[in-house]
């Protein structure tokens, strides 16, 4: 063995060795230049060749080549190793406390009518109503006469009506929206008309002075009472669950007949009777029929041709049952603590 | 309206339903029952008893030990509290293990009390002796009773009977909400038509027998009706040799059940019968009526009239009267007189059954301002039908009860007989509208059932006067619905034209004012649409603000609701100051509701509604924030152009130094502004507040939804900064303004990035500085123009007095 093998050979096993012993990256690139650098050992080797036979040089290249690649094959193989563990060694260190507090965009919260209301509109849009409005300051003619409550007519008293003179009232109801969209004339209609009404209740637990409803009205030739039922079925459903079942009872309005009152069963505990139902197992929601002929007379229909079915429900209703608010002054107050649950 | 199942027995004697089940059908075919209340719920093991001896307690001032003999067994050995317990008397006793309704020290429970078998100072009490009000009842309705002491029954009372029985107890008092069409149903005979139309038994009404001696009433009384028109019918007849007392014991029942307390026979067969017949009747004391005349006619304005509870009434010209030959002696169908009125020693009676113009009673009771459950009855517009058949009940029960001798022949005052409505009969039409396939056969059987008649020739259903509320088909298809049954009609889906569902624009743009403010932060409230005209003062407006024009509402609920919104400032205030009473840091809310802004006063023509979008804050965030929660929404309904803030108008509930109109495209759409510490302190909020008010009825015209893509720049961007020493009079506004009309089209953004005020800089004067970014969209800019601008803007600085800083 020639002395330069020796010297190669000697300078690879203390390189391999030193490689195996080093414990980071600087080390090991330390390493790099004392060995492969250009004042490292290898280069030292270089500097032998000039004394080499020429028919020798080949030999004595591929010796040194051989240990340069072992090596640096070494090398880099160490230094994956050891940046590996370094990552894992930072990753190790950068561990957070994932239970601490998430960092919220302070976003503000909707009203829960309004909740309720999105809820109403989406389920009878889907069904192609329009959703239609009329003036909260409105005509007697209009919020009475036209519906069938003729001047002196006790419905005027039982609705507890605010006046601002003898011909203009505070709306007691949303039903007036059903004449005027009727007197456009444009048919069918399919229309709801939801709104804020006022009527003279003292404030408490269960009354406000203002309040929401919901109006519905379709007009068609042969619309039917069952449609009604149909229509209001799936509209109890939808806003209740799908195990909603409903019931109509007789009732009264003037500018219905037939009428019915909706109660639906109980979503609480599902008709069996408890204390949010009050032992019933049914809870009313709303007040319906088909719309009075004398009604479609007076807003310019022939009651001939054409009929349908109208129902008024309560919003504030909807809401304080659906999210179970037991006292109607909390939506008027605007507490946020109230607001922001939902 | 309340009646008895029992008493509706008397009419319906087939009626063999329980109570849950009664309520239940009715309810579905249209007698909806609000309360069912059974009477007999806690009343158990209760037997008449007969008490064989009595001594005291030794151990006891009060108490005594008795035997009662109770009908099977050894007798029991009773300790009793009551002061009137004595040897041989009937009572209702309660065995060991038994319930009581109530008891003596606590009251009515709901689930009662069970009484058991102890010892009460030592000595065994096998049972308890009852009072009436620890049956459930008081003494109220059972007069015999002894207030403060147990029940006795009468001597006759079988030893071991059911004493709950023998009190007629066994019962249920069932509770209507009878709507306002039908009037027929305010009555127990209306009630009972309906429950035998529903159970399909057989209606039987009371029988009738002739009544009167050989004398004629009109030797008695004559009656002249003046006012006709308030008065259809008038009915009038005599009893003499009136014997007061009290009436029968099943009378007294049946009265209780409605919570009329039993007075005297004359008394109860007068409310019997309207409770009965739905008729309200009147009974005068005949010896008062003066010129043996009634006279019916209208009042006259500014007398008073003193009705039998001793109060002094007011009248007018619309109140309806009756007289005698000289004077008042009732207010028609609301209250008898002071001086006629019966007392324990009538001797004649005359009875009034009536029928009276249902509004002008509603009317006359509203002013005078007294209901009474004859008014009550009267007001819903009586079928005058009724009025006779009433009065020869009530003559024939006075003969019955042995209460005195009837006159014969009655008075009836009847000028224009109700008659019957026919409606024609057209079944297809009914099965159209309800969408079924009812038999017409059926349907003529339901009618039947409830007392309309069929005409089969003319094809016509025959309405009985007592039905007002069937007038066309539609209502006899609601009777149809209602026995065939609303839960037997099937459910469809309309079929009809198709209609494109959805919202209005303006709905659509409230949306997203939502949408804008909760992402800011802001809650929605929902504030009243009717204030206190106090709240101007609390804003500061000037006496002649316009704001002031408010709508007044006539009959206010009180003075802090008198007048509609013309602001929405006042709505937003109290809410934040509830928050802020209740401590709650940081709010932020958001309205969306209408004011009402008149367009003459008072209101002949409706107002303007219009819609407002509010918002308000305290604690964190300024001026600037509110401008930013503004502008989300201006940009998301495609107002992107910055909106204008101009400071010179001023509003008083602001900040003087902190407000701003706010212009869209010169349109006044708003203003935003710090509440001022006056007003703030008016509603008790100690710290700063901002709001913004924006009318959505101006901006919706505005939205513009039309975007349109623009490419994203290729070229490279160029920025300066420029950094100056302004006076403190020149805005942000102007400045910008400048720098974006001098900058061209290569100008493509500049933004403010430091403002500062104080040492070194002079006082007057602030630093100022703005990143502007230059770019071209077709090319790199090339540096000669980036210099030409910037010179330009640099000159128009120069121009308002701005220098550069070194």
């Amino acid at each position: 063995m020639s002395e330069i093998e020796e010297k190669v050979i000697k300078i690879k096993e203390q390189a391999l060795k030193e490689i195996k012993e080093a414990d980071g990256l600087e080390k090991l690139n330390a390493i790099r230049v004392n060995v492969l650098g250009k004042k490292g050992a290898m280069a030292e080797v270089m500097k032998l060749m000039r004394d080499v036979p020429k028919e020798e040089k080949p030999q004595v290249g591929k010796w040194v080549n051989e240990a340069r690649q072992a090596i640096e094959e070494k090398m880099e193989l160490s230094k994956k190793k050891l940046e590996q563990a370094a990552l894992t060694a930072r990753l190790e260190a950068e561990t957070i406390d994932v239970t601490l507090p998430a960092k919220k965009q302070k976003v503000g919260h909707r009203h829960p009518n309004q909740i309720a209301l999105e809820e109403v509109e989406r389920v009878f849009t889907g069904m192609g109503y329009q959703v239609m409005e009329g003036p909260e300051i409105e005509l007697d003619e209009y919020n009475f006469t036209k519906l069938n409550i003729p001047p002196n007519h006790p419905a005027k008293d039982e609705q507890d009506t605010f006046y601002i003179t003898d011909d203009i009232v505070l709306r007691t109801q949303t039903s007036p929206v059903q004449a005027r969209i009727m007197e456009q004339g444009k048919l069918p209609i399919r229309m709801i008309a939801p709104g804020r009404v006022f009527r003279s209740d003292e404030v408490d637990a269960t009354h406000s002075p203002s309040f929401h409803q919901i109006e519905g009205l379709v007009i068609d030739k042969s619309v039917t009472f069952a449609d009604l039922k149909g229509t209001l079925e799936i509209f109890a459903k939808k806003m209740f669950g799908p195990d909603t079942r409903t019931k109509f009872r007789p009732h009264h309005f003037p500018f219905t007949e037939p009428s019915a009152e909706m109660d639906v069963s109980c979503f609480k505990c599902g008709g069996k009777g408890c204390r949010f139902c009050k032992g019933e197992g049914w809870i009313e929601i709303l007040g319906c029929g088909m719309v009075h002929p004398h009604v479609l007379e007076m807003c310019g229909l022939d009651p001939e041709e054409y009929g349908g079915f109208a129902f008024g429900v309560g919003l504030e209703r909807i809401a304080l049952l659906k999210y179970e608010i037991d006292d109607m002054r909390l939506l008027y107050e605007n507490d946020v603590r109230f607001l922001n649950q939902f | 309206m309340n009646t008895s199942l029992s008493w509706l027995r008397k009419y319906v004697p087939d009626l063999d339903v329980a109570p849950q089940d009664y309520c239940d059908a009715m309810t579905l075919s249209g007698t909806k029952v609000e309360t069912c209340t059974n009477l007999d719920r806690n009343l158990s093991k209760i037997v008449v008893g007969q008490v064989l001896t009595c001594v005291p307690h030794p151990d006891s001032d009060h108490l005594h030990i008795c035997t009662v003999d109770v009908g099977e067994g050894e007798p029991l050995q009773i300790v009793c509290g009551a002061p009137n317990v004595a040897a041989g008397q009937k009572v209702p006793v309660v065995l060991d293990g038994g319930n009581v309704a109530a008891s003596h020290r606590d009251g009515e429970a709901d689930e009662g009390f069970r009484i058991k078998k102890g010892k009460l100072r030592g000595v065994e009490s096998c049972g308890m002796i009852c009072s009436i009000e620890e049956l459930g009842s008081s003494h109220e309705f059972y007069p015999e009773a002894d207030p403060d002491g147990i029940y006795v029954f009468p001597e006759e009372t079988p030893v071991g009977a059911d004493a709950v029985e023998v009190l007629g107890l066994h019962d249920s008092v069932i509770e209507y909400e009878i709507t306002s069409n039908r009037v027929d149903c305010y009555s127990v005979i209306g009630i009972a038509r309906e429950a035998a139309a529903t159970f399909h038994k057989d209606l039987v009404l009371p029988e009738i027998p002739e009544t009167g001696n050989d004398e004629d009433v009109s030797g008695y009384i004559s009656v002249d009706v003046k006012d006709p028109d308030l008065c259809p019918r008038y009915t009038a007849r005599v009893v003499k040799n009136v014997k007061i007392g009290p009436s029968p014991k099943w009378m007294q029942r049946c009265l209780a059940s409605q919570g009329i307390r039993p007075i005297n026979n004359i008394v109860d067969i007068t409310n019997f019968v309207m409770a009965e017949y739905g008729q309200p009747m009147h009974s005068y004391d005949y010896d008062t009526i003066r010129g043996k005349k009634i006279v019916v006619k209208r009042a006259a304005n500014k007398e008073t009239f003193k009705t039998l509870d001793g109060i002094e009434r007011p009248l007018d010209d619309q109140v309806l009267m009756i007289a005698d030959g000289e004077r008042y002696v009732g207010i028609a169908g609301i209250m008898g007189g002071e001086d006629s009125m019966i007392t324990d020693d009538v001797k004649t009676v005359l009875f009034e059954a009536a029928c009276f113009d249902g509004t002008n009673i509603r009317l006359s009771s509203k002013r005078i301002g007294l209901q009474t459950d004859a008014s009550q009855k009267f007001d819903k517009g009586l079928d005058p039908n009724t009025a006779m058949e009433a009065m020869n009940r009530a003559c024939a029960l006075m003969e019955e009860f042995g209460a005195g001798e009837v006159v014969g022949g009655a008075i009836d005052y009847y000028p224009v007989k109700r008659e019957p409505v026919e409606i024609p009969f057209e079944p297809d039409k009914i099965n159209a509208m309800l969408g079924t396939s009812v038999a017409e056969e059926d349907m003529i059987r339901y009618f039947e059932k409830e007392d309309l008649s069929y005409d089969a020739d003319r094809k016509v259903v025959i309405v009985p006067t007592f039905r007002q509320d069937l007038l066309r088909t539609c209502d006899l298809a609601e009777e149809v619905a209602r026995f065939f049954g609303y839960d037997n009609i099937p459910t469809t889906l309309p079929k009809g034209g198709n209609t494109a569902g959805g919202l209005q624009f303006d709905m659509i743009i409230q949306g997203y004012a939502r949408d804008a403010a909760e992402e800011c932060g802001f809650s929605q409230g929902y504030c009243y649409s009717f204030e206190s005209p106090k709240v101007f003062d609390k804003l500061l407006l000037a006496e002649d603000a316009p704001e002031r024009r408010a709508i007044e509402i006539r009959n206010p609920l009180g003075p802090d609701f008198s007048i509609m919104r013309t602001l929405t400032l006042n709505g937003m205030l109290q809410s934040l100051s509830t928050n802020y009473n209740r401590r709650n840091k940081d709010v932020r809310l958001y309205e969306i509701g209408n004011v009402y802004l008149a367009k003459s006063l008072p209101l002949s023509d409706l107002p303007d509604e219009r819609m407002k979008f509010t918002l308000g804050m305290y604690g964190e965030g300024d001026f600037f924030t509110m401008k930013g929660a503004v502008e989300t929404f201006l940009e998301k309904i495609g107002l992107r152009e910055e909106p204008e803030y101009r400071a010179d108008v001023k509003k008083a509930y602001y900040h003087p130094g902190r407000q701003a109109d706010i212009y869209y495209d010169n349109q006044l759409i708003g203003n935003t502004g710090e509440i001022h510490p006056t007003v703030a302190s008016n509603y008790g909020i100690g710290d700063r507040v901002y709001v913004a008010v924006l009318d959505l009825k101006m901006i919706s015209p505005m939205v513009n939804f039309d975007y349109k893509f623009t490419e994203v720049a290729k070229y490279p961007a160029v920025s300066r900064d420029i950094s100056m020493i302004v006076p403190k009079k020149v805005t942000n506004w102007e400045i910008e303004k400048m720098i974006k009309q001098r900058g061209g089209k290569i100008l493509e953004s500049c933004e403010l990035f430091d403002l500062y005020e104080g040492a070194p800089i002079l006082p007057g004067f602030k630093s100022m500085a703005y990143a502007l970014s230059f770019r071209h969209k077709d090319k790199t800019l090339e540096e000669a123009e980036i210099t030409a601008a910037m010179k330009k803007i640099l000159n128009g600085l120069d121009g308002m007095g701005i220098e550069l800083r070194k």
